[in-house]
């Protein structure tokens, strides 16, 4: 039977989870399968992260993705979406490239409010382990960053609008 | 966990795209209100504001509840709501980036174990 044929194919499946672990901090996990090595390969190589930071789901597609990973060189990605007339940005500075094992960027794009990211491999079997976390200047930032409903995909540009309305009122409504 | 339906979005974009409705929700910011109230504030009839009122309910963006002969509004979701909305909403984006960056990574160790073969031979 096909299944069994397919099931050889298909590779573990792995949960990616989220959590706000402090007032100014976002952490993301996930495990994929395959050395450190290649993993830092595919985040550091722009013909390799073109092909997974835009996710096909999300109608995004890369315009330009310049990458110099080395510590204190600079990224820049810009995406279209065919909704959009509008291309979306983003930038910043790498802090620390280490091969293998970590990076650590700045994201520009917004200003002062802007998250420092940091992303470590850690190989476990024969996958690595992947933790990234986002670390904002403030809980506002961060507070903000959320009320602002975009988490950087696209096909949230309309409900964002009432995320942002929503927020507003919101916050209004503590004062 | 928030469903992502192109539905959803045309509502509240057309919810959005009507200066009564952003005042509507402005208002129940503030506080509840019922749809009499909020008919008398904006100067429009009740069936005018239950039309706009209907608009926001559909979009997600108020609730309403009928207690004896009022039909109370308010905001559609809280703070913390939206909090949890948009870390689900995240954590959906990384979880197709992840996916396909183990695709990527599946593929480069496949394209350097047929490499390593092929050297050997």
């Amino acid at each position: 039977m096909d299944a069994g044929r397919d099931g050889e194919r298909i590779p573990m499946r792995h949960e990616t989870t989220v959590e706000r672990t402090s007032e100014r901090e976002l952490v993301v996990t996930r495990t994929v399968n395959g050395p450190a090595r290649l993993v830092f390969e595919a985040w550091t190589t722009p013909a390799l992260l073109r092909q997974w930071w835009a996710p096909k789901a999300y109608g995004i597609s890369f315009i330009t993705c310049e990458v110099d990973a080395r510590t204190g060189g600079t990224y820049r990605f810009v995406f279209g979406h065919p909704a959009s007339e509008q291309p979306m940005e983003f930038f910043g500075r790498y802090l620390e490239v280490t091969p293998y094992s970590r990076l650590v960027w700045t994201n520009d794009e917004g200003g002062e409010g802007g998250s420092v990211t940091t992303v470590t491999f850690e190989e476990r079997g024969t996958g690595t382990v992947i933790v990234m976390r986002d670390r904002y200047p403030s809980k506002d930032a961060l507070d903000a960053a959320i009320a602002s409903g975009s988490t950087g995909g696209f096909t949230e540009t309309f409900e964002q609008l009432d995320e942002l309305l929503v927020g507003l009122v919101a916050s209004q409504s503590q004062i | 966990m928030v469903q992502y339906s192109a539905e959803r979005v045309d509502a509240s974009f057309a919810a959005l795209s009507d200066a009564t409705r952003r005042g509507v929700l402005e208002q129940l910011g503030h506080a509840e209100a019922s749809i009499t109230d909020l008919a008398e504030k904006f100067q429009m009839t009740l069936t005018g504001m239950k039309k706009h009122v209907g608009v926001l309910e559909q979009a997600g963006l108020v609730v309403t509840e009928k207690v004896g002969r009022v039909r109370t509004c308010r905001l559609g979701r809280s703070r913390l709501e939206q909090e949890t909305a948009w870390i689900e909403r995240y954590r959906q984006l990384w979880h197709q980036r992840f996916d396909a960056l183990d695709a990527v990574v599946g593929e480069l160790a496949r394209k350097e174990q047929a490499d390593g073969r092929r050297q050997r031979r």
